[in-house]
């Protein structure tokens, strides 16, 4: 992001500054890093109540079929992505990936089926060419209506539910991705049961006027208190999720990143819409074949973090890198460092021993399973 | 004599021997550090090198000998508990003790009142 672009701010731009955080540029926007609190207690204030986080910057983006009929919405936009979409249940989400020809990820996102519409969330560095990239792929069949400027708020840890319940016993009813309508103190919302923390929680969706109220009159909840990006990312770290621009970019391809389980059986060789998207000849042959390399967790043996951008090796004294470091730091529910990057496939079996170089010293790291910390979600 | 750098180090000068550590204003900059790295007594280190390493949840960070000198002793227990760092940085938290190869070269540090109106 070019430092001298104009900074935007979100709608709880104003209550950022109220609760004395620290902001930083992100994606364009002023945003907030940390709280007072900081981001260890930040952290584990997630994993044991719950905790609100600002996500406004991010991209909701609207599909509407102009023949009423969602399934011409869904086929349309299956031209840009591996995913299912057809196959979504009304009032469900799920994961969804664009890809480039080159078979790598131009992004990834979330899409629900709300009935006469679709609607996705992207990321915020990537909304305005992902809003392109949907234009040019549904735009003759379908309306497509950026939403940058409406609210989203997080929710997330084991009190999320007993939380917003408060405000609308129907969040209770709710599943793991499921997508509803609710009315939270009058205002109307749209919110999905999902998050990015591993925890179970909501993501709510408001009117720009209506974010600030409800931010406001959920962290009046003892239970629920502010969390900014620092943490933000330490959660999805724990949790073993992948961080576009830094785990997954164009460079990547879903079978390399670990990330199959986001294509269904209908959209891969032998399914009934098998291939039809970017780069399908790549990443279904990567289904025959295999990939070369893999994203996997990395457990550092000492206390020291190992960031993004390390190179790993097979040992000690080796000269060629054969891997690198994606994401990387301090886990605060583990107690320790935790990382996750690309291995070759020979490399990628849990409990395999490999160096990290962190300023000059190769640091034994050792290939585990993700995600580090068990999920909660309410399946 | 308390000295500072504009790295946001204080040194504590007793004689030709500083105590030296990372100022308020810097371990709340950093935020919680969850990690320390301290050089090996012994090690001669001139001013502006990186001596030691803190890292905080997000990010590493250098700390950098405030002037040329040899490590006569290193604080162990921010080893153990970084979070020292933060809760007693002009204290518990210290660093290192550096033997100065210049004990006169201190004088050139920022004295209290400059760091103040450095930080603002």
């Amino acid at each position: 992001m070019d430092d001298s672009a104009p900074t935007l701010k979100t709608p709880l731009h104003a209550l950022h500054l109220d609760l004395g955080a620290r902001m930083v540029p992100f994606a364009g926007y002023d945003m907030p890093v940390q709280y007072p609190a900081g981001v260890l207690k930040e952290h584990l204030q997630t994993r044991a109540s719950a905790g609100l986080f600002d996500v406004s910057h991010m991209g909701q983006i609207l599909i509407r079929p102009r023949s009423g009929v969602l399934a011409d919405a869904a086929l349309a936009l299956e031209t840009v992505t591996p995913v299912d979409v057809a196959g979504l249940a009304e009032g469900r989400q799920r994961y969804g990936l664009f890809t480039n020809a080159a078979g790598g990820l131009e992004d990834d996102f979330m899409v629900a089926n709300r009935g006469d519409h679709l609607y996705l969330v992207v990321n915020a560095a990537c909304k305005h060419a992902d809003l392109a990239l949907i234009m040019a792929a549904v735009g003759e069949s379908c309306h497509v209506e950026p939403r940058f400027e409406r609210g989203l708020i997080a929710l997330q840890g084991p009190m999320a539910e007993s939380v917003l319940a408060e405000l609308d016993p129907a969040a209770a009813a709710m599943r793991f991705m499921d997508v509803r309508e609710l009315t939270l103190a009058g205002i109307p919302a749209v919110v999905s049961r999902s998050g990015y923390t591993g925890e179970d929680g909501f993501e709510i969706s408001v009117a720009a006027e209506d974010a600030d109220r409800l931010a406001r009159l959920l962290l009046a909840n003892q239970r629920v208190n502010p969390i900014g990006l620092g943490a933000r990312d330490s959660l999805r770290l724990e949790a073993g999720l992948c961080l576009y621009g830094n785990d997954i970019g164009p460079d990547t391809t879903p079978v390399e990143a670990g990330l199959t389980w986001a294509i269904q059986k209908v959209r891969r060789n032998g399914g009934g819409r098998a291939g039809g998207f970017p780069g399908a000849d790549v990443i279904l042959r990567q289904f025959e074949t295999g990939p070369e390399r893999l994203r996997v967790g990395l457990v550092p043996e000492g206390k020291a973090p190992v960031r993004g951008g390390a190179a790993l090796f097979a040992d000690e004294t080796s000269g060629e890198a054969i891997g690198i470091v994606t994401s990387g730091g301090f886990g605060p529910s583990l107690g320790g460092p935790v990382a996750m990057g690309y291995v070759p496939v020979s490399r990628s079996t849990p409990g395999t021993r490999l160096f990290a170089d962190v300023r000059g010293k190769r640091l034994p790291v050792t290939v585990a399973a993700m995600p580090f910390v068990p999920t909660t979600y309410k399946r | 004599m308390l000295k500072f750098t504009q790295d946001h180090e204080w040194l504590k000068i007793e004689g030709d021997v500083a105590t030296v550590g990372i100022t308020e204003h810097a371990a709340e900059q950093l935020g919680d550090l969850v990690f320390v790295e301290l050089p090996e007594v012994g090690a001669a280190f001139g001013k502006g090198n990186g001596a030691a390493t803190v890292e905080s949840v997000k990010a590493a960070s250098d700390v950098y000998c405030p002037l040329d000198g040899e490590i006569v002793a290193v604080n162990e227990a921010i080893v153990a508990d970084p979070s020292l760092v933060n809760s007693d940085p002009a204290g518990a938290g210290w660093f290192f003790k550096l033997k100065l190869a210049d004990p006169a070269a201190a004088n050139a540090l920022l004295d209290e009142a400059a760091y103040k109106t450095l930080i603002g």
